[in-house]
Protein backbone atom coordinates (compact mmCIF):
# COMPACT_ATOMS: atom_id res chain seq x y z
CA UNK A 1 0.00 0.00 0.00
CA UNK A 2 1.22 3.40 -0.87
CA UNK A 3 0.03 6.36 1.52
CA UNK A 4 0.55 9.96 0.29
CA UNK A 5 0.75 12.15 3.80
CA UNK A 6 -2.06 14.62 4.08
CA UNK A 7 -0.87 17.61 6.17
CA UNK A 8 -3.28 20.17 5.28
CA UNK A 9 -1.25 21.55 2.47
CA UNK A 10 -2.23 21.52 -0.95
CA UNK A 11 -4.76 19.11 -2.69
CA UNK A 12 -4.37 15.98 -3.16
CA UNK A 13 -6.80 14.36 -5.71
CA UNK A 14 -4.62 14.72 -9.00
CA UNK A 15 -1.33 12.85 -7.20
CA UNK A 16 -4.05 9.85 -6.10
CA UNK A 17 -5.63 10.10 -8.95
CA UNK A 18 -2.30 9.44 -10.62
CA UNK A 19 -1.67 6.51 -8.63
CA UNK A 20 -5.33 5.26 -9.16
CA UNK A 21 -4.33 5.32 -12.67
CA UNK A 22 -1.43 3.19 -12.55
CA UNK A 23 -3.59 0.58 -10.42
CA UNK A 24 -1.70 1.20 -6.84
CA UNK A 25 -3.34 0.47 -3.80
CA UNK A 26 -3.22 4.16 -2.61
CA UNK A 27 -4.49 6.03 0.39
CA UNK A 28 -4.17 9.93 1.58
CA UNK A 29 -3.24 9.76 5.46
CA UNK A 30 -2.70 11.89 8.24
CA UNK A 31 -2.51 8.43 10.55
CA UNK A 32 0.95 7.73 11.59
CA UNK A 33 -0.49 4.03 11.90
CA UNK A 34 -1.05 3.79 8.48
CA UNK A 35 1.81 5.18 7.35
CA UNK A 36 3.86 2.89 9.44
CA UNK A 37 2.15 -0.24 7.87
CA UNK A 38 2.71 1.40 4.51
CA UNK A 39 4.78 -0.02 2.36
CA UNK A 40 6.20 3.29 0.42
CA UNK A 41 5.51 7.19 1.41
CA UNK A 42 4.81 9.86 -0.96
CA UNK A 43 5.59 13.22 0.62
CA UNK A 44 3.72 16.13 -1.48
CA UNK A 45 3.40 19.63 -1.04
CA UNK A 46 3.38 22.98 -2.46
CA UNK A 47 3.12 26.61 -1.13
CA UNK A 48 6.20 28.23 1.13
CA UNK A 49 8.71 25.76 2.47
CA UNK A 50 7.97 27.16 6.18
CA UNK A 51 4.34 27.00 6.25
CA UNK A 52 4.73 23.68 5.13
CA UNK A 53 7.22 22.42 7.68
CA UNK A 54 5.57 23.77 10.29
CA UNK A 55 2.39 21.78 9.48
CA UNK A 56 4.03 19.48 8.89
CA UNK A 57 5.98 19.22 12.32
CA UNK A 58 2.48 20.31 13.69
CA UNK A 59 1.03 16.72 13.11
CA UNK A 60 4.20 15.29 13.97
CA UNK A 61 4.17 13.16 11.09
CA UNK A 62 7.89 14.22 10.27
CA UNK A 63 9.11 12.50 12.82
CA UNK A 64 7.37 9.40 11.46
CA UNK A 65 8.18 9.98 8.12
CA UNK A 66 12.39 10.00 9.31
CA UNK A 67 11.62 7.52 11.33
CA UNK A 68 10.55 5.35 8.45
CA UNK A 69 12.84 6.28 5.55
CA UNK A 70 15.69 5.70 8.43
CA UNK A 71 14.72 2.36 8.62
CA UNK A 72 14.61 1.79 4.95
CA UNK A 73 11.12 2.54 3.47
CA UNK A 74 11.01 3.88 0.26
CA UNK A 75 9.83 7.46 0.56
CA UNK A 76 9.30 9.97 -2.99
CA UNK A 77 8.87 13.68 -1.91
CA UNK A 78 7.59 16.08 -4.87
CA UNK A 79 7.82 19.66 -5.61
CA UNK A 80 8.04 21.03 -2.09
CA UNK A 81 7.88 17.49 -0.32
CA UNK A 82 11.24 17.05 -2.13
CA UNK A 83 12.40 20.16 -0.82
CA UNK A 84 11.46 18.93 2.32
CA UNK A 85 14.06 16.32 2.60
CA UNK A 86 16.81 18.31 2.58
CA UNK A 87 18.73 19.86 5.47
CA UNK A 88 17.10 23.42 5.36
CA UNK A 89 15.28 25.93 3.06
CA UNK A 90 16.48 29.85 2.42
CA UNK A 91 12.97 30.93 1.50
CA UNK A 92 11.92 33.73 2.93
CA UNK A 93 14.86 33.16 5.82
CA UNK A 94 16.21 30.01 6.94
CA UNK A 95 14.11 27.11 7.54
CA UNK A 96 15.40 23.48 9.20
CA UNK A 97 14.01 20.39 6.72
CA UNK A 98 14.08 16.72 7.27
CA UNK A 99 17.66 16.40 7.27
CA UNK A 100 17.00 12.87 4.79
CA UNK A 101 19.49 13.54 2.20
CA UNK A 102 22.22 16.29 2.37
CA UNK A 103 21.97 19.96 1.18
CA UNK A 104 19.99 23.28 0.78
CA UNK A 105 17.65 24.73 -1.03
CA UNK A 106 18.27 27.76 -2.43
CA UNK A 107 16.34 30.23 -4.90
CA UNK A 108 16.77 29.53 -8.97
CA UNK A 109 17.94 33.36 -8.99
CA UNK A 110 20.86 32.68 -7.93
CA UNK A 111 21.98 30.15 -10.73
CA UNK A 112 20.40 31.72 -13.72
CA UNK A 113 20.36 34.62 -16.11
CA UNK A 114 18.23 37.41 -14.91
CA UNK A 115 16.32 36.96 -17.98
CA UNK A 116 14.54 34.23 -17.19
CA UNK A 117 11.30 33.80 -15.38
CA UNK A 118 10.91 32.80 -12.48
CA UNK A 119 9.08 30.32 -11.29
CA UNK A 120 9.79 28.48 -14.03
CA UNK A 121 6.77 26.86 -15.10
CA UNK A 122 6.36 24.10 -17.81
CA UNK A 123 8.47 21.32 -19.96
CA UNK A 124 11.73 21.13 -19.51
CA UNK A 125 13.92 17.78 -20.13
CA UNK A 126 15.40 15.73 -17.71
CA UNK A 127 18.98 14.72 -17.78
CA UNK A 128 20.09 11.76 -16.30
CA UNK A 129 23.04 11.13 -13.94
CA UNK A 130 23.43 7.63 -13.95
CA UNK A 131 20.74 5.10 -13.47
CA UNK A 132 18.20 5.20 -11.06
CA UNK A 133 15.87 2.63 -10.34
CA UNK A 134 13.27 5.45 -10.33
CA UNK A 135 13.81 6.16 -14.40
CA UNK A 136 13.72 2.23 -15.53
CA UNK A 137 10.70 2.87 -17.52
CA UNK A 138 11.72 6.35 -18.67
CA UNK A 139 14.77 7.79 -20.97
CA UNK A 140 17.37 10.55 -20.46
CA UNK A 141 15.62 13.53 -22.34
CA UNK A 142 12.12 12.99 -21.46
CA UNK A 143 10.21 15.54 -20.38
CA UNK A 144 8.68 16.56 -17.24
CA UNK A 145 6.05 19.48 -16.01
CA UNK A 146 8.05 22.34 -13.22
CA UNK A 147 6.79 24.89 -11.40
CA UNK A 148 9.21 26.66 -9.01
CA UNK A 149 11.60 29.46 -7.86
CA UNK A 150 13.86 27.67 -5.28
CA UNK A 151 15.83 24.32 -6.22
CA UNK A 152 17.89 21.86 -4.07
CA UNK A 153 21.65 23.06 -4.60
CA UNK A 154 25.07 21.98 -2.80
CA UNK A 155 23.71 18.07 -3.07
CA UNK A 156 25.69 17.15 -6.24
CA UNK A 157 26.10 13.32 -4.71
CA UNK A 158 22.00 12.58 -4.84
CA UNK A 159 21.67 14.39 -7.78
CA UNK A 160 19.81 11.44 -10.61
CA UNK A 161 18.75 14.10 -12.63
CA UNK A 162 19.09 17.70 -13.50
CA UNK A 163 17.16 20.19 -16.28
CA UNK A 164 18.76 23.36 -18.12
CA UNK A 165 17.15 26.47 -17.23
CA UNK A 166 19.77 29.09 -18.42
CA UNK A 167 21.92 26.67 -15.88
CA UNK A 168 21.12 23.35 -15.23
CA UNK A 169 19.09 23.28 -11.89
CA UNK A 170 17.87 19.65 -9.82
CA UNK A 171 15.63 17.71 -10.73
CA UNK A 172 15.59 14.59 -8.75
CA UNK A 173 17.27 12.94 -6.01
CA UNK A 174 18.04 9.40 -4.63
CA UNK A 175 19.89 8.50 -1.61
CA UNK A 176 19.23 5.06 -0.70
CA UNK A 177 15.53 4.27 -0.04
CA UNK A 178 14.82 7.97 -0.63
CA UNK A 179 13.55 10.05 -3.62
CA UNK A 180 12.73 13.11 -4.33
CA UNK A 181 10.99 14.79 -7.47
CA UNK A 182 11.38 18.79 -8.33
CA UNK A 183 8.65 18.26 -10.78
CA UNK A 184 4.87 17.32 -10.79
CA UNK A 185 4.99 13.58 -12.16
CA UNK A 186 1.22 13.13 -11.32
CA UNK A 187 1.05 16.36 -14.24
CA UNK A 188 3.72 14.67 -16.31
CA UNK A 189 1.84 12.32 -18.92
CA UNK A 190 2.74 9.57 -19.48
CA UNK A 191 6.34 10.16 -18.24
CA UNK A 192 5.26 10.89 -15.26
CA UNK A 193 3.09 8.27 -14.25
CA UNK A 194 6.53 5.75 -15.49
CA UNK A 195 8.13 7.35 -12.51
CA UNK A 196 5.47 6.85 -10.25
CA UNK A 197 5.14 3.32 -11.33
CA UNK A 198 8.74 2.56 -10.98
CA UNK A 199 8.22 4.14 -7.36
CA UNK A 200 5.81 1.52 -6.64
CA UNK A 201 7.67 -1.27 -7.41
CA UNK A 202 11.00 -0.26 -5.74
CA UNK A 203 11.63 -2.59 -3.13
CA UNK A 204 13.67 -1.81 -0.65
CA UNK A 205 17.12 -3.74 -0.49
CA UNK A 206 17.96 -6.39 1.87
CA UNK B 1 15.22 23.86 -21.84
CA UNK B 2 11.78 24.86 -21.39
CA UNK B 3 9.73 24.29 -23.80
CA UNK B 4 6.87 26.59 -25.99
CA UNK B 5 3.61 25.32 -24.68
CA UNK B 6 0.87 24.18 -27.48
CA UNK B 7 -3.08 24.53 -24.98
CA UNK B 8 -5.99 24.07 -26.33
CA UNK B 9 -8.97 25.28 -24.99
CA UNK B 10 -12.58 24.05 -24.22
CA UNK B 11 -16.05 26.12 -23.99
CA UNK B 12 -18.29 23.68 -21.90
CA UNK B 13 -21.66 24.67 -21.53
CA UNK B 14 -24.01 22.15 -19.16
CA UNK B 15 -21.52 19.33 -19.20
CA UNK B 16 -20.83 19.34 -22.83
CA UNK B 17 -17.72 21.13 -25.45
CA UNK B 18 -19.38 23.82 -27.27
CA UNK B 19 -18.16 25.93 -30.19
CA UNK B 20 -18.74 22.29 -32.67
CA UNK B 21 -15.96 20.04 -32.89
CA UNK B 22 -15.13 17.59 -35.83
CA UNK B 23 -13.57 14.33 -35.26
CA UNK B 24 -13.02 10.92 -36.86
CA UNK B 25 -12.63 8.58 -34.20
CA UNK B 26 -14.31 9.88 -31.30
CA UNK B 27 -17.43 8.31 -30.23
CA UNK B 28 -18.46 11.21 -28.53
CA UNK B 29 -16.85 14.82 -29.66
CA UNK B 30 -19.11 16.89 -27.45
CA UNK B 31 -17.96 14.78 -24.52
CA UNK B 32 -15.11 16.94 -22.18
CA UNK B 33 -13.74 13.63 -20.77
CA UNK B 34 -12.98 12.25 -24.44
CA UNK B 35 -12.44 14.84 -25.99
CA UNK B 36 -9.49 16.05 -22.77
CA UNK B 37 -8.11 12.29 -22.95
CA UNK B 38 -8.05 12.88 -26.96
CA UNK B 39 -5.71 16.30 -26.70
CA UNK B 40 -3.59 14.53 -24.32
CA UNK B 41 -2.56 11.53 -26.24
CA UNK B 42 -2.01 14.00 -29.02
CA UNK B 43 0.81 15.88 -27.20
CA UNK B 44 -0.99 19.35 -25.71
CA UNK B 45 1.45 20.39 -23.06
CA UNK B 46 -1.93 21.61 -20.54
CA UNK B 47 -5.40 21.75 -21.33
CA UNK B 48 -7.81 25.20 -20.54
CA UNK B 49 -11.33 24.83 -19.36
CA UNK B 50 -13.77 27.50 -19.61
CA UNK B 51 -17.10 27.17 -18.06
CA UNK B 52 -19.59 29.50 -19.97
CA UNK B 53 -22.27 27.87 -18.30
CA UNK B 54 -24.98 30.45 -16.70
CA UNK B 55 -26.99 28.39 -14.27
CA UNK B 56 -25.43 26.64 -10.77
CA UNK B 57 -27.12 23.54 -12.40
CA UNK B 58 -24.75 23.95 -15.09
CA UNK B 59 -21.64 25.18 -12.84
CA UNK B 60 -22.20 21.72 -11.04
CA UNK B 61 -22.26 19.61 -13.37
CA UNK B 62 -18.80 21.21 -14.93
CA UNK B 63 -17.14 20.35 -11.36
CA UNK B 64 -18.43 16.70 -11.63
CA UNK B 65 -16.50 16.76 -15.33
CA UNK B 66 -13.37 18.71 -14.16
CA UNK B 67 -13.18 16.11 -11.61
CA UNK B 68 -13.71 13.14 -14.21
CA UNK B 69 -11.23 14.81 -16.23
CA UNK B 70 -8.29 15.07 -13.45
CA UNK B 71 -9.11 11.26 -12.67
CA UNK B 72 -8.26 10.64 -16.41
CA UNK B 73 -5.58 12.87 -17.81
CA UNK B 74 -2.26 13.48 -16.23
CA UNK B 75 -1.54 17.12 -17.86
CA UNK B 76 -1.56 20.43 -16.47
CA UNK B 77 -5.21 21.83 -16.16
CA UNK B 78 -6.30 25.49 -15.92
CA UNK B 79 -10.32 26.61 -15.28
CA UNK B 80 -11.62 29.64 -16.36
CA UNK B 81 -15.34 31.19 -16.36
CA UNK B 82 -17.49 32.19 -13.59
CA UNK B 83 -14.34 32.34 -11.17
CA UNK B 84 -15.59 35.02 -8.94
CA UNK B 85 -14.57 34.11 -5.44
CA UNK B 86 -12.15 32.66 -3.43
CA UNK B 87 -14.98 29.44 -2.99
CA UNK B 88 -14.57 29.35 -6.60
CA UNK B 89 -11.21 28.46 -6.54
CA UNK B 90 -11.37 25.91 -3.35
CA UNK B 91 -14.37 24.42 -5.65
CA UNK B 92 -12.46 24.07 -8.43
CA UNK B 93 -9.04 23.31 -7.56
CA UNK B 94 -10.75 21.00 -5.38
CA UNK B 95 -11.71 18.81 -8.60
CA UNK B 96 -7.83 18.20 -9.91
CA UNK B 97 -7.45 22.02 -11.59
CA UNK B 98 -4.17 23.18 -10.79
CA UNK B 99 -4.64 26.68 -12.17
CA UNK B 100 -7.37 29.06 -12.06
CA UNK B 101 -8.04 32.17 -14.33
CA UNK B 102 -10.15 34.88 -13.81
CA UNK B 103 -11.51 37.43 -16.28
CA UNK B 104 -14.23 39.76 -15.28
CA UNK B 105 -14.30 38.63 -11.42
CA UNK B 106 -10.99 40.48 -11.06
CA UNK B 107 -12.63 43.40 -12.89
CA UNK B 108 -15.42 43.33 -10.86
CA UNK B 109 -13.39 42.70 -7.73
CA UNK B 110 -9.16 43.67 -7.99
CA UNK B 111 -8.80 42.13 -4.58
CA UNK B 112 -9.28 38.68 -5.72
CA UNK B 113 -5.97 38.33 -7.59
CA UNK B 114 -4.20 39.09 -4.47
CA UNK B 115 -6.39 37.20 -1.92
CA UNK B 116 -6.01 34.14 -4.18
CA UNK B 117 -2.72 34.05 -4.47
CA UNK B 118 -1.85 34.36 -1.02
CA UNK B 119 -4.07 31.88 -0.63
CA UNK B 120 -3.28 29.41 -2.78
CA UNK B 121 0.42 31.01 -4.35
CA UNK B 122 1.05 32.98 -7.75
CA UNK B 123 1.12 29.66 -9.79
CA UNK B 124 -2.59 29.13 -9.30
CA UNK B 125 -3.53 32.46 -10.24
CA UNK B 126 -3.97 32.98 -14.08
CA UNK B 127 -5.08 36.88 -14.89
CA UNK B 128 -7.16 36.56 -18.50
CA UNK B 129 -7.49 39.91 -20.23
CA UNK B 130 -9.68 40.46 -23.04
CA UNK B 131 -8.25 43.51 -24.86
CA UNK B 132 -9.58 45.39 -27.84
CA UNK B 133 -8.07 48.40 -29.69
CA UNK B 134 -10.41 51.59 -28.98
CA UNK B 135 -9.26 55.07 -30.64
CA UNK B 136 -5.69 53.30 -30.67
CA UNK B 137 -5.82 52.68 -26.82
CA UNK B 138 -5.89 49.02 -25.61
CA UNK B 139 -8.55 48.64 -23.46
CA UNK B 140 -9.94 45.91 -21.01
CA UNK B 141 -13.22 44.47 -21.68
CA UNK B 142 -15.54 42.70 -19.47
CA UNK B 143 -18.60 40.10 -20.04
CA UNK B 144 -17.14 38.30 -22.35
CA UNK B 145 -15.84 40.67 -24.35
CA UNK B 146 -19.03 42.59 -25.13
CA UNK B 147 -18.13 45.73 -22.60
CA UNK B 148 -15.58 48.22 -22.49
CA UNK B 149 -14.35 48.93 -18.97
CA UNK B 150 -12.32 51.80 -20.41
CA UNK B 151 -9.57 50.64 -18.35
CA UNK B 152 -6.06 50.78 -20.15
CA UNK B 153 -5.05 47.58 -21.01
CA UNK B 154 -1.65 47.16 -20.04
CA UNK B 155 -1.48 48.68 -16.83
CA UNK B 156 -4.31 46.82 -15.27
CA UNK B 157 -2.30 43.60 -16.80
CA UNK B 158 0.51 44.66 -14.98
CA UNK B 159 -1.39 45.81 -11.95
CA UNK B 160 -2.66 42.49 -11.78
CA UNK B 161 0.74 40.58 -11.93
CA UNK B 162 2.41 43.04 -8.85
CA UNK B 163 -1.12 41.38 -6.98
CA UNK B 164 0.76 38.04 -7.36
CA UNK B 165 -0.98 36.37 -11.23
CA UNK B 166 1.25 34.55 -12.17
CA UNK B 167 0.51 33.88 -15.59
CA UNK B 168 -1.00 35.84 -17.97
CA UNK B 169 -3.48 35.07 -20.77
CA UNK B 170 -3.94 37.81 -23.51
CA UNK B 171 -6.96 37.25 -25.75
CA UNK B 172 -6.91 39.98 -28.19
CA UNK B 173 -10.78 40.43 -29.52
CA UNK B 174 -9.27 42.28 -32.75
CA UNK B 175 -7.78 39.18 -33.82
CA UNK B 176 -9.97 36.86 -32.38
CA UNK B 177 -12.05 34.73 -34.77
CA UNK B 178 -10.04 36.02 -37.36
CA UNK B 179 -7.88 33.22 -38.09
CA UNK B 180 -5.23 35.76 -39.81
CA UNK B 181 -2.56 35.57 -36.92
CA UNK B 182 -2.26 36.25 -33.39
CA UNK B 183 -1.90 40.23 -32.18
CA UNK B 184 1.85 40.24 -32.37
CA UNK B 185 1.67 44.12 -31.58
CA UNK B 186 -1.02 43.84 -28.45
CA UNK B 187 1.35 41.19 -27.50
CA UNK B 188 4.57 42.23 -27.35
CA UNK B 189 3.15 45.30 -25.69
CA UNK B 190 2.37 42.70 -22.72
CA UNK B 191 5.43 40.59 -22.73
CA UNK B 192 7.26 44.26 -22.35
CA UNK B 193 5.38 45.04 -18.96
CA UNK B 194 5.58 41.56 -17.14
CA UNK B 195 7.86 39.13 -16.20
CA UNK B 196 5.35 35.90 -15.52
CA UNK B 197 4.88 33.78 -18.70
CA UNK B 198 2.14 35.15 -21.04
CA UNK B 199 -0.17 32.86 -23.01
CA UNK B 200 -1.44 33.73 -26.64
CA UNK B 201 -4.69 33.97 -27.76
CA UNK B 202 -6.91 35.01 -30.49
CA UNK B 203 -6.15 34.49 -34.21
CA UNK B 204 -4.48 31.56 -35.11
CA UNK B 205 -5.43 30.01 -38.12
CA UNK B 206 -2.96 28.20 -39.57
CA UNK B 207 0.78 26.30 -38.21
CA UNK B 208 2.44 29.31 -39.74
CA UNK B 209 0.74 31.39 -37.27
CA UNK B 210 2.50 29.67 -34.20
CA UNK B 211 5.83 29.89 -36.06
CA UNK B 212 5.41 33.68 -36.69
CA UNK B 213 4.53 34.07 -32.89
CA UNK B 214 7.10 32.32 -31.09
CA UNK B 215 10.39 33.32 -33.65
CA UNK B 216 8.50 37.01 -33.25
CA UNK B 217 8.47 36.87 -29.84
CA UNK B 218 10.69 35.42 -27.77
CA UNK B 219 8.78 36.31 -24.55
CA UNK B 220 5.54 34.71 -25.10
CA UNK B 221 5.13 30.82 -23.57
CA UNK B 222 2.53 29.56 -25.06
CA UNK B 223 -0.39 29.66 -27.58
CA UNK B 224 -3.58 28.48 -27.11
CA UNK B 225 -6.86 27.78 -29.39
CA UNK B 226 -9.95 26.25 -30.04
CA UNK B 227 -11.58 26.05 -33.01
CA UNK B 228 -8.52 25.50 -34.89
CA UNK B 229 -7.81 22.43 -32.89
CA UNK B 230 -11.84 21.30 -32.63
CA UNK B 231 -11.87 21.35 -36.33
CA UNK B 232 -8.67 19.59 -37.01
CA UNK B 233 -7.45 22.49 -39.48
CA UNK B 234 -4.56 21.90 -37.40
CA UNK B 235 -3.77 18.95 -35.61
CA UNK B 236 -1.70 19.46 -32.30
CA UNK B 237 1.32 16.43 -33.34
CA UNK B 238 1.71 18.44 -37.09
CA UNK B 239 1.80 21.50 -35.36
CA UNK B 240 4.69 20.41 -32.68
CA UNK B 241 6.91 18.42 -34.98
CA UNK B 242 6.81 21.78 -37.25
CA UNK B 243 7.50 24.06 -34.75
CA UNK B 244 10.04 21.56 -33.39
CA UNK B 245 11.80 21.57 -37.24
CA UNK B 246 11.68 25.57 -37.14
CA UNK B 247 13.86 25.25 -34.15
CA UNK B 248 11.34 26.11 -31.54
CA UNK B 249 11.89 24.15 -28.39
CA UNK B 250 8.86 21.36 -28.27
CA UNK B 251 8.00 18.54 -25.87
CA UNK B 252 7.61 15.92 -28.64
Amino acid sequence: MVAIVDYGVGNLFSLKSSLDAIGADVVVTSEEDVLRSADHILLPGVGAFEDAANKLRATGLDRVVIEEARAGKPLLGICLGMQMLFDKSYEYGEHAGLGLIPGEVRPIAEKIPSDLKIPQIGWNALRFHGTSPLFKYIKDGDYVYFVHSYAAMDCEESVIADTEYGAYLTAAVARDNVFGCQFHPEKSGPVGLAILRAFVEYKREG
Amino acid sequence: MITKRIIPCLDVKNGRVVKGVNFLGLNDVSSPVELAKYYSDCGADELVFYDITASAEGRALFTDILCEVARTIFIPLTVGGGINTLDDFDRVLKCGADKVSVNSGAIRNPDLVYEAAKRYGNQCVVISADVKRVDGVFRVFAKGGRENTGMEAISWIRRCVDNGAGEVVLNSIDTDGVKQGFDLEMLDAVCRAVDVPVIASGGAGSMDDFVTLFKTLPGVDAGLAASIFHFGEVAIPDLKRRLADEGIPMRL
